[in-house]
């Protein structure tokens, strides 16, 4: 099917893991490379907000947490109204790789609840798609 | 991808995006959608005077927008049919560009120089060309 419901990308690093993992996963090192401010709670479940200047502020939730090989987290998907329940699910993946590091990036989750799945969960309760996101992290985690 | 996860994926929301990129790839029918968009509910009548083509032409791209989900007909006054947009398969069809214009190729390269250089500057906005307005 030509709808894509995943991307990934992986790049080489030539910092170890740990320096890496840190790099993804302290308000520090995001705030450093990806946004310009950043605040998170690193657990299953815990928010992560990330500030871009003049710019939005994006929530994460925080789905997996494996230091220093997994870092897993939804948010929104771009594009859609700010109440869409719907989020994407961003997996890291940190490898030792010699001295450095390989690190993957996959997102998946664009492809997900059209039309009347996808009414019923606009029109009923967030909380129950919150907990189908966790299942989706379950899935994914197996795949 | 398991089964019932790719399920939820499904043929629908490819036929959905579909239909609308079809709808819009015609500039007459971009022109109503743009109309209802702009002015809410309206007529074929009312749309055939503020677009320059005729009621008929405009009654037969409603028809084909009504049969691909992208408008609603409901009854109005003196019992003619107004047309109303649906936002929903728009939405599907976001979801679609949302993929195309997710772009992490940036932010990946501003990663490595922070952790080659610990100077360089976070990347300037998340990952993706088609943030709006929200946020």
């Amino acid at each position: 099917m030509g709808f894509p419901d995943r991307i990934e990308r992986t790049v080489e690093l030539a910092h170890p893991p740990v320096k890496v993992w840190a790099a993804l996963t302290t308000a520090e090192g995001l705030g450093a490379w990806f946004g310009n401010e950043a605040t998170i709670d690193l657990r299953p479940g815990g928010t992560a907000r990330m500030r871009w200047t003049g710019g939005p502020t994006v929530d994460m939730r925080v789905e997996r947490v494996e230091e220093p090989t997994v870092f897993g987290f939804t948010w929104q998907i771009y594009g859609l109204p700010e109440d869409d329940p719907r989020r994407t699910y961003v997996e890291f993946t940190l490898e030792a790789a010699g001295a450095g590091t390989r690190l993957r990036v996959v997102e998946s989750g664009f492809a997900q609840l059209p039309g009347d799945a996808y009414r019923k969960a606009y029109d009923g309760n967030t909380q129950g798609w919150a907990k189908e996101l966790a299942e989706l992290a379950g899935y994914l985690d197996a795949a | 991808m398991p089964p019932d996860i790719q399920a939820l994926a499904g043929p629908d929301i490819e036929a959905m995006a579909e239909q609308v990129f079809t709808a819009l790839a015609d500039p007459t029918r971009r022109a109503i959608l743009a109309a209802l968009a702009s002015g809410g509910p309206a007529t074929a009548t009312d749309l055939a005077g503020r677009l320059p083509i005729t009621r008929q032409a405009v009654a037969k791209h409603l028809a084909l927008l009504a049969g691909a989900g992208l408008v609603r007909p409901e009854p109005g006054e003196r019992r003619r049919v107004r047309y109303r947009l649906r936002s929903a398969p728009m939405r599907v069809a976001q979801q679609f560009l949302a993929a195309l214009a997710r772009d992490w190729d940036g932010p990946l390269g501003a990663l490595k120089n922070h952790l080659d250089r610990g100077t360089r500057g976070p990347y300037p906005t998340p990952p993706d060309q088609t943030r709006g307005h929200h946020g």
